[in-house]
């Protein structure tokens, strides 16, 4: 039995891409992430793996490239106006269909905003981010413990899809301790060869190509529908979310990452005050699991939604609650952070109590 | 008496036709390159990384393993590659848009990080693909779609010589301007890429080779006036020559 | 002293028709074709052979490795 060890998020998630046999890793200091990387530059020679500050956020995302073009297990890091940066390199990847996990310590927006926790980044990692037509798997951890878990989740998915996945954690994530357990090293022979199409080198086969191009329009469409279909399978098969006290509720809370780690607060210090009140928190930020809430928000007083932004997740929960409930938002920016108390008081306002 | 194949097209390259216009020497330079890698027998551990451009096609050309990378990126994408697998050759091949204007800060620390990757270098001083417009390298006086009364440095600056500023840097092994506007040259010419690539190989460092090219189209120029413009234009701007060689002669 | 014999071959097909093998041709073996190949172009034609030396530069001058070059070698 694995033992339990009191770490720091960043160096959590960290040592978990380590274990999930990730060897290659690039990135540039931005704040609020810079432990991560740092902890990756110890931690890449002891392993036998590469660790490189780069000279921007693109040319990062385009070591990224280039190393998932290989078929290793490849990672990144940034903070938001980084991520903005590598989004070029993002869409390039999706389109050439290329796995890897970028890691977004999401910080106060729009610009340079400033650099303490928040959600702004919900969008641009949701609805695709760069430019042309792609997805990309959005997992959202809201305790270490699940952080080191769906960075194991996160190498596997995008070797199974060939798709960049998201890990989108915030400042919260990134700087509290708590006890985690690691899992296991993953064997290295286990992980995933992509034999069939990864940048090897032409030993007596035909050469590979690896691109996001194609001149011809008729070829380039059946790339696109191909894409969509693996964008369907992923959204048939991955959605994620944790239902937390919602069998007897009146009040649904929906809310993702940190926020959906305050919220349970807020779901106990209500159950305290007799309101009935439970929470709805997506994993998979997208796919996201509009059925599911559909399903669960039916017949209740309301559905509040917080965010750390202007109500960039409010648009996904609308688009799955449709006409079955009444939808509030409570929001803060600017990297603000809500305390469960001011949750408490926005949902009874909205109650009438 | 029999005769004898003394000169062929390389195996490293595929049977696919050049995209390139009549006349541009783009293709000169790809045949030296795969000649490079056949003598040196390494087309099954190379990897080409195109960038964007008129040789945006280069990876269906090459006959290795290939990607195109994202205007400018090359050496990022280069630098992944080989960070993850040291044991292959990796390759870019830039024009002057890519190279020397969008990917100035890839191109620079891949050199000064001492990447042990390869640059084919093409500077025919104009944006081809886009249909004609200034490049960095562009002469002052010269005439482009962006240019249309001539390159003036007082708006557009001056002709950037990226070899003069690369070779300051310390992570270069191997680093030279060449030409190919005359079969001398050509044969010159390949001897420098050879080099480029055996700096890589040897695991001394970067390896570039800036090369002379022409563009008869947006020259508005015949092919063959558009050689004998380069050594009246192009030469007296870009001085030819060998500006660091690590590698030395014992091959 | 004895002149050397070359001969070449011109994927006439591949060639574009810009002139660069003639321009460069020592011994004017080559000119362009009076037919057209399938893309349009006049393409080179190695009209004058027996004037080839195998010097093989208008393979290293052609952009398109359009040509194959031979040299004749004494056999036993």
């Amino acid at each position: 039995m694995a033992e339990r060890v009191l770490v720091k998020g960043t160096e959590a998630i960290g040592e978990a891409a380590v274990r999930a046999g990730c060897r290659l890793f690039f990135g540039y200091p931005i704040t609020p992430q810079n432990e991560l990387p740092e902890y990756m530059s110890k931690r890449m020679p002891e392993v036998g793996g590469s660790f490189l500050q780069t000279e921007s956020e693109v040319a990062t995302i385009n070591m990224v490239y280039g190393a998932a073009c290989t078929g290793r297990r490849v990672m990144t890091s940034t903070s938001s106006p980084g991520f903005s940066l590598m989004q070029e390199g993002v869409s390039y990847m999706a389109g050439a269909e290329l796995p890897a996990v970028l890691v977004n310590v999401v910080r106060g927006g729009p610009g340079l905003g400033d650099i303490q926790p928040a959600q702004g980044d919900y969008w641009q990692a949701t609805k695709g981010g760069g430019h042309g037509d792609y997805k990309l798997i959005v997992l959202a951890p809201s305790t270490l413990q699940e952080a080191v878990d769906l960075i194991g989740l996160a190498f596997d998915l995008a070797d199974e899809y060939r798709n960049p996945v998201i890990v989108l954690a915030d400042g919260v994530i990134g700087q509290i301790m708590e006890p985690v357990t690691f899992p296991e090293f993953r064997d290295p022979d286990t992980l995933p060869k992509h034999d069939s199409w990864a940048l090897q080198g032409a030993v007596g086969r035909e050469k590979h190509v690896v691109t996001s191009f194609d001149i011809d329009p008729v070829v380039l469409e059946k790339m696109n529908f191909e894409l969509v279909d693996k964008f369907e399978r992923i959204e048939s098969k991955e959605k994620r979310w944790e239902e937390y006290k919602l069998d007897d509720a009146d009040v649904v809370i929906t809310s993702f990452g940190t926020i959906g780690r305050i919220s349970k607060s807020v779901v106990e210090k209500a159950r305290e005050e007799g309101i009935k009140v439970g929470l709805f928190r997506p994993i998979t930020l997208w796919p996201f699991p509009y059925e599911r809430l559909e399903e669960i928000v039916k017949g209740k007083k309301l559905v509040l939604d917080v965010e750390m932004n202007m109500g960039q997740m409010l648009e996904d929960v609308k688009l799955a609650v449709k006409d079955n409930a009444p939808i509030a938002f409570y929001k803060r920016m600017g990297g603000m952070v809500p305390t469960p108390e001011e949750i408490l008081n926005a949902l009874k306002m909205e109650l009438g109590r | 008496m029999a005769m004898q194949i003394i000169q062929k097209k390389p195996e490293s390259l595929t049977d696919k036709e050049f995209t390139y216009c009549p006349g541009c020497t783009h293709g000169i330079t790809h045949r030296l390159v795969a000649e490079v890698l056949d003598e040196l027998g390494i087309r099954e551990k190379t990897v080409t990384v195109g960038p964007v451009g008129c040789s945006v096609f280069a990876y269906q050309f090459f006959n290795t393993d290939a990607t195109v990378a994202a205007h400018g990126r090359a050496p990022a994408v280069a630098t992944g590659i080989k960070r993850a697998r040291p044991d292959l050759c990796v390759f870019t091949y830039q024009g002057d848009g890519d190279l020397a204007a969008i990917g100035t800060a890839e191109i620079m620390h891949a050199a000064n990080r001492g990447e042990k990757i390869t640059t084919i270098f093409i500077n025919n001083a104009i944006y081809g693909m886009t249909g004609g417009q200034m490049a960095p390298t562009t002469l002052l006086g010269m005439k482009t779609t962006t240019t249309p009364y001539g390159r003036n440095s007082n708006n557009d600056g001056y002709p950037i010589h990226v070899s003069e500023i690369i070779k300051e840097t310390k992570g270069v092994a191997y680093l030279a301007r060449v030409k190919v506007n005359t079969p001398q040259d050509v044969q010159k010419a390949k001897k420098a890429i050879k080099k480029a690539f055996l700096a890589q190989l040897k695991g001394i460092g970067f390896g570039m080779v800036e090369v002379l090219s022409t563009c008869p189209t947006n020259w508005g120029l015949d092919p063959v006036a558009a050689l004998k413009w380069l050594d009246e234009h192009m030469v007296p701007e870009y001085p030819l020559g060998v500006f660091v060689d690590k590698v030395g002669d014992e091959q | 002293m004895p002149k050397v014999k070359g001969m070449i071959e011109i994927n006439q097909e591949r060639c574009k028709g810009c002139g660069l093998c003639i321009s460069v041709c020592p011994t004017k073996v080559i000119e362009f074709s009076d037919s057209f190949n399938s893309k349009g172009y006049h393409p080179a034609e190695a009209k004058a052979m027996d004037k080839c030396i195998a010097c093989s530069f208008c393979y290293h001058i052609c952009p398109d490795v359009c040509i194959t070059v031979y040299r004749e070698i004494e056999s036993a």
